[in-house]
């Protein structure tokens, strides 16, 4: 099992890859474009304070698949995706499993399935191996789902005990690429609600170059996860901090501008390769 | 009797296209060669009429009245209800467009002793009304009912699978329904028509020798011209003359309904359809506009009001029916759109104003609008319906591309809560539901009941082994599905052959054809528990847990099992089977009047009581815990999202279960997209796939959690929170607790 950690993709071609997966859920309506079948990939190095599924953070657990075998599962909903809807690739940290994704949205271009990863990029690096196979990811994702957690790295870190730098990288690299993108903000009350970060955020967005900004979204925090740390026995951090206010999430939508990135209302996939 | 002079072309078919609509009875035909598609948005939609308004306050305030009286504002003890036994009834005469009410005060319920006297009794009673004794001799002493007819020919076999709940919900006290009216014949050809074309079916029935089937149909016919001749009567007295076609898109609206009047006056079946009318009100509607009759306000307010009305249709009911068929619902479905055969869609701009009726006088559960869905549909109108869901969780979508092809016509209709018919020739006997879960356990204890330890089914050897093998619980499951199968067709024949004979429908059959095809309407309870059931015994390795009479009343389950909702072959397949095999059973034998078999797998919210009377299962299932509704997957089951549990309920076969196969999915707004437009697309998208993967019914409900939990605490702020249960909507707050609570628990789709 260690071995999926270096696998390459030399290997890949040999013996079929494995991808360690969480779950799996069929009417994913609010993970990118249209309908989508979402399969969340297990493991994350990231550790946010807010996270609601601290049950996927473990690396190399979960039920193993091969790409096939989630692309065979996938097909059979195809006639609920429409012309935008297809799969999409979550987490846990999607990127962690970059091989595994790498094949599997191959795959599913060449079926002329449309393919959406959502990343937090922390994995993300232009070193090598890496930044190759994310450069052939790239050609083969029609869009991605970028969370940024927070604008100011210190704090990001405090967040998540990593700061942003190359989360912020990708995004330029993506946008240079013109790979599409929506970017999302989870709104959490004394935690990323301030509003000098805010506008900071907003100012880092409206930059973002050749409009590959297709959307930009508030998530606003709730507390549904906190009864896994319970079940789990992790200790929670954000315990008595509620979900923000309507008005705090309206102020978050004014200050990232949310109503000027308007593509995602007449966006459509990449055609088959 | 009267003659019809065919040659002549009445001043009523003015601009219309003519066609063998005109040489013969034939609404489809007429349809088909006057309809206007419909192609644009909702934008042309008008708002309700001043009177509209007015109305409809009064009859708001006069439910907020029932309510607040117990459930029955006024009821009849005295009068028996006839098409003519009323003085004519109005909301507020000088504002109504359409007239016409089923008593002679708004929602007043008439007394209907036909179906069986002690029901009308009880229902009276409890409501707090005391039968009039004369009518209690009459229907007693001299005048037998269907319920008594039943009762004197029911077996003891029968009448135990009945009592111990095995069957459940059999019509034989009241009318068993489900028949539509081709309501526009009475609009296109007037009754004069109507009746000469009975009196020509009359003279010619059967070749001269008088056999009991020529008696039969020789006597129901006359009784059919007899009620075409009341339903004169009865406009009459509101001032009109249907004798002839109707001139004028109010004159057909009200023509239609008078016939819907003659039903509801005289049947109180659980379900009294109304058909598919919106592409034959839109002609009558268009010519109107063309030559400025009318102009679009006026043609909405003709919608309006007649909706209105069905929205007022009252039928008393003993307790036990209520707790049955929760809601007071009487199920006068609508169905609109569709495609025609030759591929054309059905969508015209009566289609909108029908669904405009939820905005222009608020949300209903009645009638039951009924979306018949093809991806083929305008993408404009397949927009406006999801979002009528959205605001109002009011409509329910059914699968065009499947019933069309399965009919073989584009002229049929919704005839209760799911299942279809031709609207012509078709008529369907109505048969309530055998509980397969409850099948399980007899299989397991020998045929004995779970509950009240009665011998019900036949008395083979019960399973004695501490954990349950499979190859024994399955030759075990054959021969009590093999008896019941046997208890339920012949029970049903006894039904339909009484309700013939003592409570016939006459008006209904009056504007079908004479010539009928006929359908044995079965149906399923608890499938998604049996189905899983069985998955447990084959995977799980169930250990029974007996009690002191040694019947088994509990379950262990070592292993994780397959359950039905995940889309999983291994546990559909059994499900599938279920349908099959209980329908292979039934089919070997004799049905009433040369019927052809149909069952169902859409419990409405009997699921309650079904599970009330039902013990453990061997899926985990608990004692008296609800089944899961229609064709649901039972609770909790689902491990992959929505479209899994969707694509379950899609395999099991229509071609089979051609009474339908519903499903109920609830969700939040949120889940289904961040913004409306999102969501009509998911919506919309969802209604495609499900159909295109052979999916029959969905019905959407989208609301939070949240709000039902305070509507159930608070139900005087939510006076009109509408739910669709399974195949028709009610007021939230006219459930009971249970009820509630059941579709508060009910999957909610809704994640984060």
């Amino acid at each position: 099992m260690a071995s999926s950690k270096v696998s390459t993709n030399e290997k890949a071609t040999k013996e079929p890859l494995i991808g360690y997966v969480h779950s799996i859920e069929t009417f994913g309506s609010v993970d990118g474009p249209g309908i989508r079948y979402v399969a969340f990939l297990q493991g994350c190095h990231m550790r946010c304070q807010y996270c609601h599924n601290p049950d996927t953070w473990k690396l190399n657990v979960g039920d193993q698949m091969t790409t096939d075998e989630i692309l065979e599962d996938a097909m059979k909903y195809r006639a609920f995706w429409g012309k935008t809807g297809g799969i999409t690739v979550s987490g846990g940290e999607s990127l962690v499993q970059i091989d595994f994704i790498l094949e599997l949205f191959e795959k599913a271009k060449a079926l002329d399935i449309s393919t959406c990863l959502d990343t937090s990029g922390q994995p993300f690096t232009r070193e090598q191996p890496f930044f190759d196979k994310f450069k052939r990811l790239m050609q083969v994702t029609d869009i991605s789902l970028v969370d940024i957690k927070h604008i100011n790295s210190a704090e990001h870190k405090k967040l998540t005990q990593y700061g942003n730098e190359n989360i912020l990288d990708m995004i330029q690299y993506m946008a240079q690429n013109h790979n599409d993108m929506w970017i999302r903000h989870v709104l959490v009350p004394q935690r990323t609600d301030d509003d000098k970060y805010l506008a900071e955020l907003g100012d880092y967005i409206a930059k973002i170059p050749n409009n590959v900004v297709q959307k930009v979204e508030i998530l606003p925090y709730h507390t549904l996860g906190v009864k896994k740390y319970h079940e789990m026995k992790i200790k929670y951090r954000l315990e008595g901090i509620e979900s923000p206010t309507p008005d705090r999430v309206a102020n978050a939508e004014k200050l990232l501008r949310t109503a000027d990135y308007t593509g995602y209302k007449t966006w459509m996939p990449l055609p088959k390769l | 009797m009267i003659t019809f002079d065919k040659t002549e072309t009445p001043k009523a078919w003015k601009g219309f296209k003519g066609g063998h609509w005109q040489e013969e009875i034939n609404i489809r035909d007429f349809i088909q060669r006057n309809f206007t598609q419909y192609n644009g948005d909702e934008s042309f939609l008008a708002g309700p009429t001043k009177a509209t308004k007015v109305l409809n306050d009064k009859v708001l305030a006069l439910k907020k009245e029932e309510r607040a009286a117990g459930g029955v504002l006024d009821a009849d003890t005295s009068v028996v209800s006839t098409i003519t036994s009323h003085a004519p009834g109005y909301i507020n005469k000088d504002l109504e467009k359409i007239v016409g009410l089923q008593t002679d005060k708004p929602l007043k319920r008439a007394f209907m002793p036909f179906g069986g006297i002690r029901m009308a009794d009880d229902a009276l009673k409890s409501y707090g009304y005391k039968l009039d004794p004369e009518m209690d001799k009459i229907f007693t002493e001299y005048r037998k009912t269907h319920n008594q007819g039943v009762f004197d020919v029911y077996t003891p076999d029968m009448r135990k699978a009945r009592h111990d709940k095995i069957i459940t919900g059999l019509p034989d006290a009241y009318a068993r329904g489900r028949i539509i009216p081709d309501l526009p014949r009475v609009a296109v050809y007037g009754i004069d028509r109507l009746m000469a074309e009975k009196a020509n079916d009359y003279a010619h029935i059967g070749d001269g020798e008088m056999t009991d089937n020529v008696i039969r149909l020789r006597e129901e016919v006359a009784d059919q011209y007899k009620a075409l001749k009341e339903m004169k009567e009865m406009a009459s007295s509101y001032g009109y003359d249907i004798s002839r076609p109707a001139e004028t898109a109010q004159e057909a609206i009200q023509w239609m309904y008078f016939g819907y009047l003659a039903a509801i006056k005289t049947q109180n079946g659980a379900a009294m359809s109304v058909g598919r009318v919106d592409a034959l009100m839109d002609i009558y509607i268009q010519r109107d506009l063309e030559n400025g009759v009318i102009d679009e306000s006026q043609a909405q307010e003709l919608i309006d009001q007649f909706v209105m009305k069905l929205r007022m249709v009252r039928f008393i009911r003993t307790e036990t029916y209520n707790s049955l068929f929760s809601g007071d619902p009487i199920w006068a479905t609508v169905s609109i759109a569709g495609l025609g055969l030759d591929g054309r869609h059905h969508v015209t701009k009566t289609s909108y104003r029908i669904l405009k009726t939820l905005d222009n006088m608020g949300a209903a559960p009645e009638p039951n609008i009924t979306v018949l869905w093809s991806d083929r549909l305008p993408e404009d109108f397949k927009r406006y319906a999801t979002q009528v869901s959205i605001d109002s969780s009011t409509i329910q979508y059914e699968n065009d591309d499947l019933m069309r092809v399965e009919w073989g016509t584009d002229y049929y209709g919704i005839a209760c809560c799911v299942s279809s018919q031709p609207i012509a020739d078709g008529i369907q006997y109505f048969g309530a539901r055998a509980n397969l879960a409850k099948a399980i356990l007899y299989a397991i204890n020998g045929g004995k009941d779970e509950i009240t330890g009665d011998q019900v089914g036949p008395a083979y050897e019960p399973i004695t082994s501490e954990y349950i093998d499979y190859d024994e619980f399955m030759t075990k499951f054959g021969k009590q599905m093999d008896w019941l199968a046997d208890t339920y067709v012949n029970s049903l024949n006894t039904i339909h052959y009484m309700h013939d004979k003592y409570y016939y429908e006459a008006a209904e059959m009056a504007l079908k054809d004479t010539d009928l095809n006929r359908t044995f309407a079965t149906g399923i309870s608890g499938l998604s528990h049996a189905a899983d059931s069985i998955s447990a015994i084959k995977y799980g390795h169930v250990k029974i847990i007996r009690d002191e009479r040694g019947i088994a009343v509990n379950f262990e389950v070592d292993k994780d099992f397959p359950r039905y909702g995940n889309n999983d072959d291994r546990v559909d397949d059994i499900a599938k089977w279920l349908v099959k095999e209980l329908y292979s059973k039934m089919n070997t034998h004799h049905l009433y009047r040369g019927a052809k078999l149909s069952t169902s797998v859409l419990t409405i919210t009997s699921n309650v009581v079904y599970g009330k009377n039902t013990g453990t299962t061997p899926n985990g299932r608990q004692k008296g815990e609800p089944f899961s509704p229609g064709a649901n997957p039972a609770y909790g089951a689902e491990k992959s999202g929505a479209l899994a549990s969707l694509l379950s309920t899609a395999k099991l076969p229509y071609h089979y279960a051609t009474d339908g196969i519903s499903n109920t999915f609830g969700v939040t707004p949120n889940t289904l997209g961040h913004d409306l437009e999102s969501r009509k697309d998911t919506l919309v998208n969802m209604l495609d796939g499900y159909m295109k993967n052979d999916g029959m019914h969905l019905n959407i409900n989208v609301f939070n959690k949240d709000t039902l939990i305070d509507a159930q605490k608070h139900p005087e702020e939510y006076p009109t929170l509408t739910v669709r249960v399974s195949g028709y909507c009610v007021y939230f707050a006219d459930l009971t607790k249970e009820q509630q609570d059941d579709v508060i628990s009910r999957t909610f789709f809704d994640k984060m």
